[in-house]
């Protein structure tokens, strides 16, 4: 491809980035969670993390970890704007990842939350952390979120109890938006987003380079 | 009885998630393995005792008694499906007691199952809670975390019970479990992650106030099955038979505010005694228990009210450990309904095959030393149907 059209089909970041403060958060288990968010050159070894999950249906693995891929894809390959990915890491181990996508300075896209370390409340702390970068640091008025599991829907619409806006159109196909406002998020905050900063250093360096794990829901079929 | 009963055989699968198995199938498995466990060749069993309590409902089958002994090739054995709840294994086990004790049968195979995980949990909830009193609690949206819930508000009004000492059943039953290769939960927990760190609000959600996530057992796919016969002929089969040495059954009321003292366990008493006297023996004589310990406050308050503990004092066995493994009185070291899981009606035979594993000295990791006497409750409804058993080590 020629240079004038890679410069046509490239999109990046149109609003100011902003770098997510990593944190920890201490787990049922008493490990640590460290959260952070990912660079673009980092996006190679999460996409072969998650690759192994495309074909898994089982609690809709196949097409979270389909899309997924596909955005962190686009992303790496300048096709998407505006778009983060915050990671878990467990004991040196990615244990999950989410992304979302900021559409404008006042509004986000939440894309998806994928826990490969399962049963410790990873997705929930992951989700939590998404919407925390979205609205505590983009300061977006709203954050609009959608699900294709069952789970999902219990996770983020039953438990944070958002609410349906059928006006609104989710860029995952359509389906029915659910809003997060920042009015409702600082109402939940103090029962749904924990963590402490700055994160201990011998943490936050092993969350650099994490391990590549076998994901508990293809270790469990096993 | 008329005469002694011995569990000469038991299988499991393991209890957690069997997409893709019906529960005919996961029966048959756990069949299979007790009647290779049993190894009985080629003797034809006179009966088999089917426990599943909502087979109906979930997995779209009745009448699974017949079903069973067709897939195993058991015909013209008798046939018979028990439901009583989540007491419905011990239902089975107890009605096979009788027969083989009776004379009416010499061999007989006994086999829980449930496969619930493909329910969503509203709806199982929901179904569990259609054994409650139907017009004074179910139609007030009764459920059995609600009633549990309510349950440990007055132990701990009345015993001086804390958040600690639940989190405490919790966190041995869960490192329990991961011992025991069939247990549905491999997951250790710390009282720092699941109650102290601020983040605990998140890990350990609230279910029915003040009872959390890790208070409450998870839905559970599982069978059990255990092959029992007249001990006079139990040597025929193998070089270990355990004893069932003694059994007891008591009902109590359904609705439970109609109970006098709603945080005694009359059925669980009752039950209890007449085990350990049909045994000749006492709690004191037991060696481990498997209690039923659906929500973790069950595993205290029937650790009391089966005689182990005087009544308010659970709490504090728990805090010296006595319960845990290596203490003096191991309580569920299969992980309990908690970790091991909860498939309805499988868990009372699930207990029996446990308290086998740990006579004959075959539990693994989590072997209670020395093992000879064991006990064990299996707890139907909110504590109105109740078996016990006492299980013993024939040397």
């Amino acid at each position: 491809m020629s240079e004038d059209q890679e410069s046509i089909l490239r999109v990046d970041w149109d609003i100011p980035r902003k770098i997510y403060p990593p944190k920890v958060v201490t787990l049922a288990s008493g490990e640590k969670l460290v959260i952070r968010e990912i660079e673009r050159g980092e996006v190679p070894p999460i996409l072969e993390a998650i690759r192994p999950l495309l074909t898994v249906e089982k609690d809709y693995y196949d097409i979270v970890s389909a899309r997924v891929y596909a955005e962190l894809l686009g992303w790496y390959r300048y096709r998407v704007k505006n778009e983060y990915c915050l990671i878990g890491v467990v004991n040196g181990e990615l244990a999950g990842l989410v992304n979302n996508r900021l559409v404008n300075e006042k509004v986000c896209m939440s894309l998806h939350t994928l826990a490969l370390k399962r049963g410790g409340r990873i997705g929930a702390h992951l989700f939590a952390a998404k919407q925390e970068h979205a609205i505590e640091n983009y300061s977006v008025d709203e954050v609009w979120v959608t699900a294709e599991s069952p789970i999902g829907f219990r996770r983020w619409m039953v438990e944070w109890s958002l609410q349906p806006r059928p006006d609104l159109q989710h860029e995952l196909g359509g389906v029915t938006v659910y809003v997060l406002t920042k009015e409702n998020y600082y109402k939940l905050k103090p029962q749904k987003v924990f963590g402490e900063r700055p994160v201990p250093e011998e943490l936050y360096k092993e969350s650099l380079n994490p391990k590549i794990i076998i994901p508990d829901i293809i270790r469990q079929q096993e | 009885m008329l005469r002694q009963v011995a569990v000469i055989g038991c299988g499991m699968t393991k209890f957690g998630r069997h997409d893709g198995k019906t529960l005919l199938e996961i029966m048959v498995e756990a069949s299979l393995r007790a009647i290779d466990d049993a190894k009985i060749g080629e003797r034809d069993v006179d009966a088999v005792y089917v426990s599943t309590m909502l087979s109906g409902e979930l997995s779209n089958q009745t009448a699974l008694g017949s079903a069973l002994v067709d897939q195993l090739g058991l015909m013209p054995a008798a046939a018979h499906r028990l439901e009583n709840g989540p007491a419905s294994g011990g239902s089975a086990v107890k009605n096979a007691c009788m027969a083989v004790a009776s004379g009416f049968c010499d061999l007989v195979l006994v086999t829980g199952g449930e496969k619930m995980r493909h329910i969503s949990g509203d709806r199982i909830t929901d179904l569990i809670s259609t054994m409650v009193h139907p017009t004074a609690e179910y139609v007030h949206g009764v459920t059995l975390p609600a009633l549990a819930a309510m349950f440990t508000r007055l132990y701990m009004h009345r015993y001086g019970l804390k958040r600690e000492h639940l989190a405490k059943v919790a966190i041995k039953n869960h490192a329990n479990a991961l011992k025991n290769p069939y247990a549905h939960i491999h997951q250790p927990i710390t009282i720092e992650g699941i109650l102290y760190a601020k983040e605990a609000e998140v890990n350990n959600p609230l279910v029915a106030d003040p009872l959390r996530l890790f208070d409450c057992c998870p839905v559970t796919d599982g069978a059990a099955s255990v092959v029992l016969c007249a001990a006079e002929i139990a040597k025929e089969f193998c070089d270990t038979p355990v004893i069932v040495a003694g059994l007891g059954q008591a009902t109590d009321t359904l609705a439970v505010h109609e109970r006098e003292d709603p945080t005694l366990l009359k059925a669980v008493q009752v039950a209890s005694q007449k085990a350990f006297k049909m045994a000749k023996l006492t709690p004191a004589d037991m060696d481990l228990a498997e209690l039923h310990d659906a929500f973790t406050i069950l595993e205290i308050a029937e650790s009391e009210d089966s005689g182990f503990f005087a009544k308010g004092t659970g709490h504090k066995a728990l805090e010296e450990d006595v319960t845990s493994l290596g203490g003096k009185l191991p309580i569920n070291p299969s992980g309990g309904l908690k970790a091991r899981g909860h498939p309805v009606g499988a868990t009372g035979v699930a207990q029996i095959v446990e308290l086998t594993w740990q006579l004959r000295g075959e539990a693994g990791g989590r072997q209670v030393q020395g093992a000879e006497k064991a006990y064990c409750c299996n707890f139907g409804g909110f504590g109105n149907n109740v078996i016990s058993f006492v299980l013993t080590r024939r040397n």
